[in-house]
């Protein structure tokens, strides 16, 4: 028996068009042996929820570049529970301020995956998260 | 250039010395299995005239300020003027843009450049739903005329010349521009400066697009025509590879690229009915100067001479101003660390050489903390200052192309350019740049992928990130847009919309539909109803419910 593959939505939220992160993210999960679904740009937080509902993800990541992560994250978070779906694991990627990460964590976004991050650790810290 | 005497003999010099060679690498191996450029050129040990052996130095480089232009624009390029020093600025509150434009101009800055907003970008209003949480982050929110009036109070618009980073509704924000100068008491023939106008490659990779592309390249024809006639120094278009690179593309490819989307808004400006030389001389360029620095000045050049052939013999202009590649360019955002931002300076520093070397007419240096927030005032100055440095006390600016006639670069030169006409070949038998964006889109993917990779994997050298890490105190003074200004934006924006005659600006948007639906020209509505503080938002919501709406392939 094969193990269940991990699923995941990655998601540009916002109107920030920088998805040059996002893909290179989706591509080094998809070779780590994940399934994944990239939504394209200008998702709202509604649609995102409503994708990973729909693709039965395990794992929702996002990429802003905007500075409008304090915004968007914890929505996605919210929305997620709201719908009964709080178990699915959210991380976050871009340019995103150390400040900024202890708000964002609070909120139950799981880890901030900064410039400068190896696809590697990203593939790992998924594996090792996801329930 | 060179006699095949001469050639026959430094072949067999060459042919002798190979054999030193090897065996010195035998006894000491190189650090890299094989050289290679970031287009993927293989690089030799050493360059002659073996490897320019077929160059015609009339045909490929003659003198700078002549076809084919590879040494450059003008006669005597920075003798006459050193280039434009023009630091992209603008976030927060049009109070805010305008009080850094300022400080940038006393600083010796010499000319602008402003950030949007993405709702200002995509066409949105500051109340629209989509823009919670964007107002004034990336750039400037503008809503209506009043917010550019205050962006460029007490800034003579008949005396600065001003670029903005505005695409799918750059119509709209000239017009706004030309209705802020008029009213400071300037005509349009008096005003200088760029929009970007470049909706192709928000197409391909940069997303601020609104429209399709049918009307979007009826939009820019429409600019393109206009400003012909009634503002006959403004730059319509900026013709930009800087995005292409940044999401990841080659050297090779940032060029090729570029000017096959070059090539497409001439195609549609003739199709249109324009003469190609009443525009041409007003189409102007964006590059990136990424880290391969050499590489990089033999892009510049590169692109000039594929430009020169490209309008001259393809398109028939006659106008020698319509032969010439201008371009303004900015360094490798990409390239910037989060960790010792200290770092970026001197990063900054070499990719700002590269394009001056490489001849360019207009440079934005990026500051050292742009991998971590936008620019605070201190590391806007020092990138300010570099550029300065290179200008004033380091003597490149006192010769025309200085690495002209080196026989790598020249080398490198003629590999770019063969590489980037086998892609602006392939882009034509898809059918030109509009029907390739996605081929184009899993180009880039790729290349960037690839890169990831080579940092990953350490075959690519990154200082702080993959090699000399070191432990770094968090870096202060971030500079923070807080949410309390798209409160703000949007109350003044409410203020704004209640002050206004409603069948007055009825009347505007029904104009507006009537130009569109026709096949008038756009520009003379959108000036007439900017005027009277028609919103941004309230034209591009017409122009939506006219053409319809862009929808992206996904692509990875």
């Amino acid at each position: 028996m094969s193990e269940k593959r991990i699923r995941v939505l990655v998601a540009k939220p916002g109107l920030d068009g920088h998805d040059r992160g996002a893909k290179v993210i989706a591509q080094a999960l998809r070779d780590g042996g994940m399934e994944v679904v990239y939504t394209g740009l200008r998702q709202t937080p509604e649609q995102i929820v409503s994708a990973a509902l729909q693709e039965d993800v395990d794992v929702v990541g996002m990429s802003i570049l905007s500075g409008a992560h304090g915004t968007l994250f914890p929505e996605v978070v919210n929305l997620l529970r709201e719908k009964g779906a709080g178990d699915v694991l959210v991380v976050g990627g871009g340019i995103i301020p150390e400040d900024d990460i202890p708000a964002l964590k609070e909120a139950g976004v799981a880890e901030i995956f900064g410039p400068g991050t190896p696809l590697e650790s990203v593939v790992k810290y998924i594996k090792e998260n996801v329930k | 250039m060179f006699k095949q005497d001469q050639l026959d003999k430094i072949a067999a010099k060459k042919e002798k010395w190979a054999a030193k060679l090897e065996a010195t690498v035998k006894k000491r191996p190189e650090r890299e299995e094989q050289f290679a450029t970031d287009s993927g050129f293989v690089i030799d040990t050493v360059y002659t005239p073996l490897n320019l052996k077929d160059m015609d130095y009339d045909a490929d480089l003659g003198l700078p300020g002549e076809f084919p232009y590879t040494r450059g624009v003008q006669p005597n390029v920075y003798r006459g003027r050193l280039w434009t020093m023009r630091q992209y600025a603008g976030f927060g509150s049009a109070e805010e843009t305008n009080a850094r434009f300022r400080y940038l101009l006393e600083q010796g800055q010499t000319g602008l450049s402003c950030a949007f907003d993405l709702p200002t970008q995509i066409g949105y209003d500051s109340d629209h739903p989509l823009a919670r949480g964007e107002i004034g982050k990336v750039g400037v929110a503008i809503d209506s005329l009043a917010d550019m009036e205050v962006s460029f109070d007490q800034i003579p618009l008949g005396k600065v010349s001003t670029s903005m980073t505005i695409n799918a509704p750059a119509g709209v924000l000239l017009a706004m521009y030309i209705a802020c100068a008029e009213k400071q008491g300037f005509t349009k023939a008096q005003i200088n400066g760029t929009i970007q106008n470049d909706v192709i490659k928000e197409y391909i990779c940069r997303g601020t697009y609104i429209l399709p592309p049918e009307p979007s390249m009826r939009l820019i024809s429409n600019i393109f025509e206009f400003c012909a006639k009634e503002v006959p120094t403004w730059n319509t278009i900026s013709i930009s590879g800087y995005h292409i690179r940044e999401a990841g593309a080659t050297a090779a490819q940032e060029i090729a690229f570029t000017l096959a989307d070059g090539i497409a808004y001439v195609d549609a400006a003739i199709k249109s009915g324009l003469d190609v030389d009443s525009f041409a001389g007003r189409l102007s360029f964006f590059f990136n100067a990424h880290l391969n620095f050499l590489e990089e000045v033999a892009k510049f050049r590169a692109a000039r001479r594929i430009w020169a052939k490209v309008m001259r013999d393809r398109f028939g202009a006659k106008n020698p101003r319509s032969w010439t590649l201008r371009f303004h360019t900015q360094t490798a955002g990409v390239s910037l660390t989060a960790q010792q931002p200290m770092v970026n300076i001197m990063r900054t520093a070499f990719e700002a050489l590269s394009a001056v070397l490489g001849g360019t007419q207009s440079l934005h240096t990026n500051s050292y903390d742009e991998a971590l927030a936008l620019p605070c005032d201190e590391s806007v100055m020092i990138a300010l200052r570099t550029q300065q440095v290179i200008g004033y006390e380091i003597g490149v600016c006192d010769v025309v192309d200085p690495l002209g006639g080196s026989y790598y670069i020249e080398a490198l030169t003629n590999a770019l350019e063969e590489k980037a006409m086998d892609y602006i070949n392939k882009i034509d038998a898809l059918g030109g740049a509009v029907k390739a964006i996605e081929y184009m889109q899993k180009e880039i993917h790729n290349s960037a992928y690839q890169y990831q990779l080579a940092i990953d994997n350490k075959k690519k050298t990154v200082i702080g990130v993959n090699r000399f890490q070191m432990k770094e105190k968090p870096v202060e003074g971030l500079l923070k847009v807080d949410l309390s200004v798209g409160e703000r934006q949007v109350e003044k924006l409410k203020k704004m919309k209640a002050g206004r005659d409603q069948a007055v600006v009825e009347a505007k948007l029904k104009a507006v539909r009537e130009a569109a639906l026709s096949d008038t020209n756009l520009m003379p509505v959108f000036i007439d109803a900017v005027k009277e503080y028609v919103t941004l938002g309230e034209i591009c919501g017409v122009l939506r419910d006219v053409f319809g709406e862009y929808k992206q392939q996904i692509v990875f």
